[in-house]
């Protein structure tokens, strides 16, 4: 007779791939900072520590966006985990649709803010130089009074994305703390 | 004594004969349209600005282009990149110092044809209390009855102080500063 089988101490679910966790989470980092600076930036007086804040921002932004592609073409190829079936079973459907929207959004946003900014900084005649380097084409020529109407939509667009990143946060823990379904386990990061 | 007089008549003559050739200099004028820009690189990144009022006096003849003199004046409050926020900056001590030095200065003092309607103009170009020795090339080109002149430079922003104090730091904006200039001139004679 054989030995049973070792039984895991808790039901294995299928994880995100370590790719699409490490993308995550750095994404996360690289948004939230670039938001805070973009938040700090515009309150200040025009100084050299202004205008190094507002090449940060616009270096982290297209960065964003740049990963954002990757991470969009790794989600396509790699399909990410279902959600676990009693995990799914216990949310209305109100929540289902939520957890749909808000992932889209989320996703949505991720290219149209740094878009946003990109061509506001393009219209207002400061051309993208990534990290100082690396010149990046104007994709909308220069036009200082669209300037000024889209700088706000910039803006406006990042805080709506802040909100469902709030709303995505707040999701997350009532999952770990309140339903306790361990889903969070699944975005971890580290060894599953 | 009308020996004395007939002499320095005939001196004033002398001197007004001998200064024919640039007094027949006819004086160009400038042109609606004429520009006079700036490209300032902020960590890497090119930014234009130019001047909205400048003036110039100009007596240049293609045929005799040693005989010219080019001279500007340049108000320096009206600097601007297009960017009210900054602009405001600039008649600042640390940039211009407007109230202080009101005017740049662009006095030209060799003109060496090149060929082909190109220039080497040299001269002393002051701003903010600093003159530093330019030279300048320009490209002349007829347009219709008129003519138009362009051109480009680099000068180092620091040799004349703008961007004085924190600004002083070239790793946010680069010493060298590219003065690019459009002008659009009758009266000139042909080329």
């Amino acid at each position: 007779m054989s030995p049973p089988a070792r039984r895991p101490l808790k039901p294995i679910e299928p994880r995100y791939t370590a790719t699409a966790v490490a993308l995550h989470w750095l994404l996360a980092v690289a948004i939230l900072g670039s938001m805070a600076v973009g938040a700090t930036m515009t309150e200040l007086a025009v100084s050299p520590q202004k205008l190094k804040l507002y090449n940060w921002h616009k270096w982290a932004g297209i960065t964003i966006l740049a990963l954002s592609a990757l991470r969009l073409a790794w989600r396509l190829t790699h399909r990410p985990p279902p959600l676990p079936v009693r995990v799914e079973a216990s949310m209305p459907g109100w929540q289902r649709t939520a957890y749909h929207a808000t992932h889209h959004a989320m996703y949505a946003l991720f290219f149209i803010v740094p878009l946003m900014g990109w061509a506001y900084s393009s219209m207002a005649g400061f051309p993208v130089v990534w990290f100082g380097v690396l010149p990046l084409p104007d994709f909308v020529p220069v036009d200082k009074e669209l300037a000024k109407l889209i700088k706000p939509v910039h803006g406006w667009l990042a805080y709506t994305l802040l909100a469902l990143v709030v709303l995505h946060v707040a999701a997350a823990l009532k999952h770990q703390f309140i339903d306790r379904d361990g889903l969070l386990a699944r975005m971890r990061p580290g060894r599953a | 004594m009308k020996t004395l007089v007939t002499t320095l008549v005939a001196i004033a003559a002398a001197a007004l004969l001998a200064a024919g050739p640039a007094c027949a200099q006819t004086a160009a004028k400038l042109l609606p349209g004429s520009e006079i820009g700036f490209v300032s690189k902020q960590l890497g990144v090119p930014v234009k600005g130019g001047f909205k009022r400048f003036d110039a006096q100009i007596a240049f003849d293609p045929k005799n282009p040693a005989a010219g003199s080019v001279a500007f004046t340049i108000d320096t409050g009206s600097a601007g990149i297009g960017d009210p926020e900054t602009d405001r900056e600039l008649p600042k001590p640390e940039w211009f110092s407007t109230a202080k030095f009101p005017q740049a200065r662009f006095q030209s003092s060799a003109i060496k044809p090149l060929g082909g309607g190109r220039y080497e103009v040299a001269g002393k170009l002051s701003i903010k209390g600093q003159a530093r020795d330019v030279v300048v090339p320009v490209t002349l080109s007829a347009a219709g009855a008129n003519h138009t002149a362009t051109g480009a430079f680099t000068i180092k922003r620091l040799e004349f102080r703008i961007g004085d104090g924190e600004w002083a730091d070239t790793s946010m904006v680069a010493d060298e500063v590219q003065v690019t200039f459009k002008l659009a001139l009758a009266g000139l004679g042909a080329p």
